[in-house]
C-alpha cells in the first residue's frame, strides 16, 4: 500500500536520568557511521526517552540493543512545512479537524524547508488525511 | 526480687509453658517430637537449650493464626506487621496477653521516671502497628495523661505539646529529630518553650551518637525502648540510669546465641537475641529468634533492678530493614515485583535520610515488552509499581525504572540493599 511508504521508523531509546547516557547513544551511532536527521528527548522524573530519526534504523536499533539500551521502533510521519508563519498551523489544523491526536512531535529546520515529525494515535489515517489535504509528506526512503 | 528467686520463677513459668504447649499445641508438640525433647527433659533453666528454636518463617507458614493457642472467641485484639514475603505476621492477644503487655510497659515507663502527673504524647502510629496502642495503654496504666497524636501533622503536634504541657513523648528517634527540626522552623525551642523532659524512642535502629544528639539539642532524656510485635510489641526500656534495656525476667527468658551454631553465648558477648515470653496465651513464643544483634548484662543495675539488661541493638542477622519504624524485608519487595508483568525481578533498594526521615527507593528493571516511546506510559508503570509496593509494605517508596541489564547482577547471595543512613 502506497501510504505505508510514508510511515517512518523512529528509534525510541529508554534512558536513565544520569550523566553520559546521551553521549553513549551518540557514540554508538558514530561508531556505526549512522547519521542522525532529527532527534528529541522527552524527560520525566528519573528517566527520559530519546527519539531519533536516522539513516539506517535497523542497524541503529541493533547496535543500541547490543550495548544494553532498551529500544523500539515507533511509526511516525514527517511533514514538510513551509518555513514561514502559519506553516505549523496548516498541518495541525488538518489533524485536529479529523480527530487524530498528536501524541508528541518535534521539528527540524533544514536548508529547503522545515520538517515536522509527528507521532499520532492513528498513523495510517493521518497519512491519508494529510496526503488528501495536499500536505507534503516525506517518504521513509528519503531518510535512507 | 533477688536474682535466684527470679531464676526460680522463670524456670517454673518456662516449665508450665512447655507442658502446656506440648499438650495443647499441635505445632509445638510436633516440633518438640522432631527434636526428641519432652517436657520432662527440662529440669533446669540450662535445659532450655534442648528446646527447638522458633522462627519468623514459622509464623508465615502458619498464617494467619494456625499456631495460636487460643480460639478466636478468646482473642480481644489483633496486630499485624510485615512478614518476609507477601503474607504479613498476625499476632492475636487474649485479655491476659494485653494485661501482661500493658504491665511490662507500665514498668518500663515507671523506670523512665514517669507516672501520675505526666502528660505523654504518643506519636507512634496507631493501628495495626503495635507502637501507638501499646504505649497508649502503658502510659494510662501508670496514671499519666495520654495525648494520642499518632504520627504526622508535626506542627500541630508541637502546638499541642506546648498547650497541653506535655512532659514525655513516645515516637521513633527519627521522628523526634524531625519534631526538633520542625520546632526550629516554627521558632519554638523544645528545651525552653515546652515542658518536655523525657522521650521514649524505639521501633528503629539508632546509635548512641543519635541519642546524645537528641539529648543535647532538645534538652531531654532519650530512652531506648525495645520490643517486636511477635513478643506483643514494645515491652522493655532502659531505666533512668540509661545503661541497657531491662528485660523483665519474670515475663521473658532471654538468651544471646551464636546465630550460626545456635549455641548460647555468655553475658557480654554479642550475638543474636532469642526470647521466650513466658506467659503469653494466644501466641506463645519459645526461643523465638528475633534476629537483632546485641549482648546481655546480667549484673544488678545501679537502679537496683535485678532484671538483666540488653545493650542497644547492633544490627540484624538477616537483611530486614526498618524504614520509618516499619519492618521491610527485601524478599517482600521481590515478591511484590514478581506480580507486575511490566518489570523484571532485578531490583535494588536504596535507603537514605531526607532530613530526619527515612526514604526508600526501589530501582527495578523494566521488561522490554513494556517499553513505550511515550513518557506517559512509562510513568504509569512507575505509578503501578509504587502502588503495589505501598500496598505490600505499608510505606510509601520511590520507584525508579531502569533498562534491562542496568542493575547489578549477583553471584551467590544478592546484596540488593544500599543503606546510606548509617553515617
Amino acid at each position: 500500500m502506497v501510504n505505508d511508504d510514508y510511515i517512518i521508523k523512529q528509534i525510541s531509546v529508554f534512558s536513565e536520568n544520569k550523566p553520559g547516557r546521551l553521549a553513549a547513544i551518540a557514540k554508538a551511532l558514530q561508531e556505526e557511521k549512522i547519521n542522525i536527521f532529527a532527534f528529541s528527548i522527552a524527560e520525566a522524573k528519573g528517566f527520559g526517552v530519546v527519539r531519533l530519526l536516522v539513516d539506517r534504523p535497523e542497524a541503529a536499533l541493533k547496535k543500541l540493543a547490543d550495548i544494553g539500551f532498551m529500544v523500539s521502533f515507533t511509526d511516525v510521519i514527517a511533514v514538510r512545512m513551509k518555513d514561514e508563519p502559519g506553516g505549523l498551523f496548516n498541518i495541525a489544523k488538518i489533524l485536529g479537524e479529523t480527530e487524530i491526536n498528536i501524541e508528541y512531535s518535534y521539528a527540524y529546520s533544514g536548508k529547503e524547508a522545515a520538517v515536522l515529525i509527528l507521532r499520532v494515535d492513528k498513523v495510517k489515517e493521518a497519512v491519508e488525511m494529510l496526503r488528501n489535504s495536499g500536505a507534503d509528506l516525506l517518504k521513509a526512503e528519503m531518510f535512507l | 526480687m533477688p536474682v535466684e528467686q527470679l531464676s526460680e520463677l522463670q524456670y517454673k513459668r518456662m516449665k508450665t509453658l512447655v507442658y502446656r504447649l506440648y499438650s495443647f499445641s499441635e505445632f509445638y508438640h510436633k516440633r518438640m517430637k522432631e527434636h526428641n525433647v519432652h517436657p520432662d527433659d527440662i529440669r533446669s533453666l540450662a535445659d532450655v537449650t534442648k528446646l527447638p528454636f522458633m522462627y519468623k518463617s514459622d509464623l508465615r507458614d502458619n498464617y494467619p493464626d494456625k499456631i495460636f493457642t487460643a480460639s478466636q472467641d478468646e482473642l480481644v485484639r489483633y496486630h499485624v506487621s510485615s512478614g518476609t514475603t507477601g503474607k504479613p505476621t498476625v499476632v492475636g492477644y487474649t485479655q491476659n496477653d494485653l494485661e501482661l503487655w500493658t504491665t511490662s510497659l507500665a514498668r518500663a515507663l515507671t523506670g523512665c521516671g514517669l507516672g501520675r502527673g505526666d502528660v505523654m504524647q504518643v506519636s507512634y502510629g496507631y493501628g495495626l502497628f503495635t507502637g501507638g496502642l501499646g504505649l497508649h495503654y502503658g502510659a494510662e496504666r501508670i496514671g499519666a495523661t495520654v495525648v494520642p497524636t499518632s504520627v504526622g501533622n508535626t506542627e500541630r503536634q508541637i502546638e499541642l505539646m506546648q498547650d497541653l504541657k506535655v512532659t514525655a513523648i513516645a515516637c521513633t528517634p527519627s521522628y523526634m529529630i524531625h519534631i526538633g527540626e520542625t520546632a526550629d522552623r516554627m521558632g519554638v525551642s523544645i528545651e525552653k518553650d515546652t515542658y518536655l523532659k523525657v522521650a521514649v524512642l524505639g521501633a528503629e535502629p539508632w546509635s548512641e551518637q543519635m541519642k546524645m544528639h537528641i539529648q543535647d539539642r532538645l534538652g531531654i532524656r532519650a530512652h531506648n525502648i525495645f520490643g517486636t510485635s511477635e513478643l506483643s510489641g514494645p515491652m522493655f526500656c532502659d531505666c533512668a540510669e540509661q545503661n541497657g534495656i531491662h528485660i523483665w525476667a519474670d515475663m521473658a527468658y532471654t538468651e544471646i546465641i551464636d546465630p550460626d551454631t545456635g549455641e548460647q553465648l555468655p553475658p557480654g558477648e554479642k550475638g543474636e537475641l532469642v526470647m521466650t515470653v513466658l506467659q503469653k496465651e494466644a501466641l506463645p513464643m519459645i526461643r523465638y529468634r528475633i534476629g537483632d544483634i546485641t549482648s546481655m548484662d546480667d549484673s544488678v543495675c545501679a537502679c537496683g533492678r535485678t532484671h538483666p539488661r540488653i545493650d542497644r541493638l547492633q544490627g540484624r542477622v538477616d537483611d530486614m530493614l526498618i524504614i520509618r519504624g516499619i519492618n521491610v524485608f527485601p524478599s517482600q519487595v521481590e515478591h511484590a515485583l514478581l506480580g507486575i508483568p511490566e518489570v523484571s525481578g532485578h531490583f535494588m533498594i536504596v535507603v537514605d535520610k531526607k532530613g530526619a526521615l527515612d526514604e526508600m527507593l526501589v530501582q527495578v528493571e523494566m521488561n522490554p515488552e513494556a517499553f513505550s516511546d511515550k513518557v506517559q506510559d512509562i510513568m504509569e508503570i512507575s505509578k503501578k509499581v509504587s502502588h503495589v509496593l505501598k500496598n505490600s509494605l505499608n510505606i510509601s517508596v520511590g520507584v525508579e525504572l531502569a533498562a534491562p541489564g542496568a542493575l547489578p547482577r549477583f553471584e551467590g547471595k544478592a546484596k540488593r540493599v544500599i543503606d546510606r543512613r548509617l553515617n
